[in-house]
């Protein structure tokens, strides 16, 4: 009942696809998705593994609410060993795709060994197999897609992929599914893309079952109801998308801009998401085409976009006309606020470029932005970079550099490291604006100072959605805190934490929770699943998936030293807007959030913690 | 008053959850592959549209079938599939030019919308009113009514 039951083990190494049932007794424990797909790598693959070796593993693992009549139960997650970060990873998506999987009888996909030559896995409903992908390897994302609808006569089809990126181990490269949704960040596809696994092209008929569902076709319709009557999931978020808070973030200080080096931009409110509803001067037609859903979404915040025909990226190229994934607030902060830009146009290109090569804008945003600061610095020079001046505000060295990532050319081979590599290679850590080597994303923690816990201690490496308290601290969900205060920010951050831990594990999106709390997912996953589910078990569950992760990165070998901040944010303190003169004050959280956690000082879970988690 | 499935395309988000009630209502799953509408996504140019059947007075696949097994819910004007007639020989699927009725290979026979009795779960699980189930007769108001309100008698008269 809602879950399938059944899992599919690939071992790339021998070719062969097996399936196996899931393990009911820990689908009880971890829920599914984010969390079930990590007790799995946890207990089959070694902490101290070169993510890039043949005995990483990557799963693709759906949750129970994945594929049902909830809304926005689109979501799925790829877990494995982060290549970008040494950590594990988990990097959710939406789209069709997952939803789709489930639909052939699958919960999860575990992928293990290298294939010796490169292949895509071809899923229909119970066959699975493994092809050569000799007409795909080498192709972009888009590519790939068209070429293995066409092949399998199957419009349905729902392809996931890695890109160019991928391939050519760009060290941030995402996995794309539905030519423009991905599992984006810590470099999930360059994992992908060292198992010589090109795509999985998936088909599902048999569909999704829950446990009571009357019951469950009433609390979904209750559910769905609140999410349209709330002011961010039933008007923000479809008219704007999240780039509702372009403006927002800017006026309240906390936009990191060139390499955070400052937080507010003056061209914020031209790549904001009213922008994007405003006519061009050029050809009187807006960059917005339309809002569009993943899955079951009922809040549909996703952009599509079309950049003017004029505009130099993409005038004679014909190819990148039509409409496609426009900008989210993350990818326009990255590529646009963070380098200086202000060419909504330019951003939508590079944006486009991201999805079709697959790789993660946010950390090839801020990586050009460290290389522009180093450029400025004078420390690369044009030697380095062919030519392409990098300076801050150039939408052209934005896009040329967007495109040689892509195809792993030039000086995108430097920026392809992350901002990490890219910054000690030139004798300049400090300038990388990463924790655990993942850059942090579009808010400041000068002037949200959650965010600055947040980043500190994610699991995952720097990461706005391990616990968004810019909901609480900007937006006043579920209630108003001052963004510029640490106190009772530990108690936040471990609150979200562990909610958002549960609500990704459900198989549904953590955009919902600017409406919905625990209150309302127990009752849907407890009307779709076996066993009985309260707000208790539900965030306990949430708990005890946080700190599985986190043991598996201190065997991995991170310690309490990892759980801090760019020194940027500690020392320079922001020069304009409500936090002027203000640096993040992690140090007066971190102890009182290890407290909270019940680690230990060195920020080591205590044997009592893990025994009333179910974890030793 | 008989009433019909009306669908405007440009609210559509691509979001399935038609499918899924119309799965749900009919296959008791959450199952879009045995959908009764279908939605098209047109990837370049940002639309999706939501297609079902819309119920033909002078039905072909009625016609069409040898068994009869396809008769009028007079209550609905639904044209409904008797599963125990059909015996998914297809050529309902040939002659309606819409392509609105589909075999089913689970079951062996062919399945279309039937209204849900009169009650339709994808307009009712719809979030943006792309899907509605209003007046037969007054399908076309709504789009009146938007001509109507940018007629500006005054500027006409002083014209």
């Amino acid at each position: 009942m809602s879950w399938q039951k059944k899992i599919l083990r690939v071992n790339l190494t021998e070719g062969s696809c097996t399936a196996e049932p899931l393990n009911m007794q820990w689908a009880a424990d971890y829920l599914g998705q984010r969390g079930l797909g990590s007790k799995y790598l946890v207990e089959e693959v070694d902490p101290k593994v070169d993510p890039l070796s043949p005995d990483n593993k990557l799963i693709f693992a759906t949750g129970p609410l994945t594929g049902t009549a909830s809304s926005t139960s689109a979501r799925y997650s790829v877990i494995t060993k982060g290549a970008l970060t040494g950590a594990i990873a988990c990097s959710n998506s939406g789209g069709y795709f997952g939803a789709e999987l489930k639909f052939a009888g699958w919960d999860m996909i575990i992928f293990e060994g290298k294939a010796p030559k490169p292949v895509y896995l071809y899923i229909n409903d119970d066959h699975a197999e493994l092809i050569p992908a000799d007409e795909i390897w080498g192709k972009s994302v888009w590519d790939t897609d068209k070429i293995l609808h066409a092949k399998h006569q199957d419009p349905q089809l729902k392809i996931s992929a890695i890109g160019k990126a991928g391939e050519e181990g760009v060290m941030y490269a995402c996995i794309v599914n539905d030519l423009h949704r991905a599992a984006g960040r810590s470099g999930v596809g360059t994992v992908m893309g060292s198992k010589n696994l090109k795509a999985v092209a998936v088909r599902g008929t048999k569909g999704v079952s829950v446990k009571d569902p009357m019951r469950f076709m009433q609390t979904v319709m209750e559910k769905k109801k609140i999410l349209a009557e709330n002011p961010v999931t039933g008007q923000g978020l479809p008219t704007y998308g999240t780039q509702v808070l372009m403006n927002v973030i800017n006026e309240v200080g906390a936009l990191p801009t060139k390499n955070a080096s400052v937080v507010q931009f003056d061209g914020a409110s031209k790549i904001s998401g009213e922008a994007m509803h405003e006519p061009r001067a050029s050809d009187g037609k807006a960059n917005l085409v339309t809002n569009q859903a993943c899955f079951g979404c009922t809040i549909a915040c996703g952009r599509v976009a079309r950049i003017d025909k004029e505009h130099y990226t993409v005038k004679n190229r014909p190819e990148y006309w039509g409409a496609s994934g426009g900008l989210e607030y993350e990818n326009a902060w990255s590529l646009g606020a963070d380098c200086g830009v202000d060419d909504l146009e330019a951003l939508t290109f590079a944006n486009f470029i991201c999805n079709e090569q697959g790789y993660d804008p946010i950390t090839f945003g801020a990586t050009l932005a460290a290389a522009m600061e180093l450029y400025e610095m004078g420390v690369i020079t044009d030697e380095d970079t062919g030519g392409v001046k990098l300076n801050f505000g150039s939408a052209e060295a934005l896009t040329t550099m967007a495109e040689q990532v892509g195809k792993g050319e030039g000086f995108g081979m430097i920026l392809g490291l992350g901002s990490k590599r890219l910054c000690e290679k030139y004798g300049h850590p400090e300038l990388s604006m990463s924790v655990k080597g993942q850059e942090f994303p579009a808010y400041d923690p000068r002037g949200i100072q959650g965010m600055g816990l947040t980043y500190a201690t994610s699991n995952r490496g720097a990461c706005h959605l391990r616990s968004y308290t810019v909901a609480s601290e900007i937006l006043g969900i579920p209630e108003k805190t001052d963004p510029l205060v640490t106190e009772g920010k530990a108690g936040l951050v471990k609150a979200f934490q562990d909610a958002t831990a549960a609500v990704d594990s459900s198989g549904l999106c953590v955009f919902t929770t600017f409406a919905w709390t625990l209150e309302d997912f127990y009752p849907q996953i407890d009307a779709a699943c076996e066993g009985e589910w309260t707000l208790e078990r539900l965030a306990q569950t949430g708990e005890r998936i946080w700190n599985m992760e986190r043991q598996f990165n201190m065997a991995a070998g991170f310690t309490a030293k990892d759980d801090t901040l760019p020194k940027r944010l500690l020392t320079e303190p922001a020069s304009s807007g409500p936090a002027a003169g203000k640096v993040n004050g992690l140090d007066k959280m971190l102890p009182e959030y290890y407290e909270l956690r019940g680690w230990s000082k060195e920020g080591v879970p205590t044997p009592d913690t893990l025994r009333s988690l179910g974890l030793s | 008053m008989q009433r019909s499935l009306y669908i405007s395309p440009d609210k559509c988000t691509g979001c399935l959850q038609c499918e899924m009630a119309c799965s749900f209502e009919h296959e008791g799953n959450f199952n879009p592959a045995k959908s009764r509408i279908k939605v098209f996504t047109f990837h370049t140019e940002g639309r999706f549209v939501p297609y079902t059947c819309t119920q033909c007075d002078e039905a072909w696949c009625k016609s069409a079938c040898p068994t009869e097994a396809i008769t009028l819910d007079a209550a609905t004007g639904a044209k409904m599939v008797n599963d125990g007639l059909c015996v998914g020989c297809k050529v309902c699927t040939i002659a309606c030019p819409f392509g609105t009725i589909n075999y089913n290979t689970t079951t062996g026979k062919v399945m279309k919308c039937d209204l849900c009795g009169g009650d339709p779960a994808c307009a009712k699980a719809c979030p943006t009113q792309a899907i509605t189930y209003i007046d037969a007769e007054g399908t076309g108001y709504d789009k009146m009514r938007t001509w109507a309100s940018r007629t500006d008698t005054q500027t006409a008269a002083q014209a």
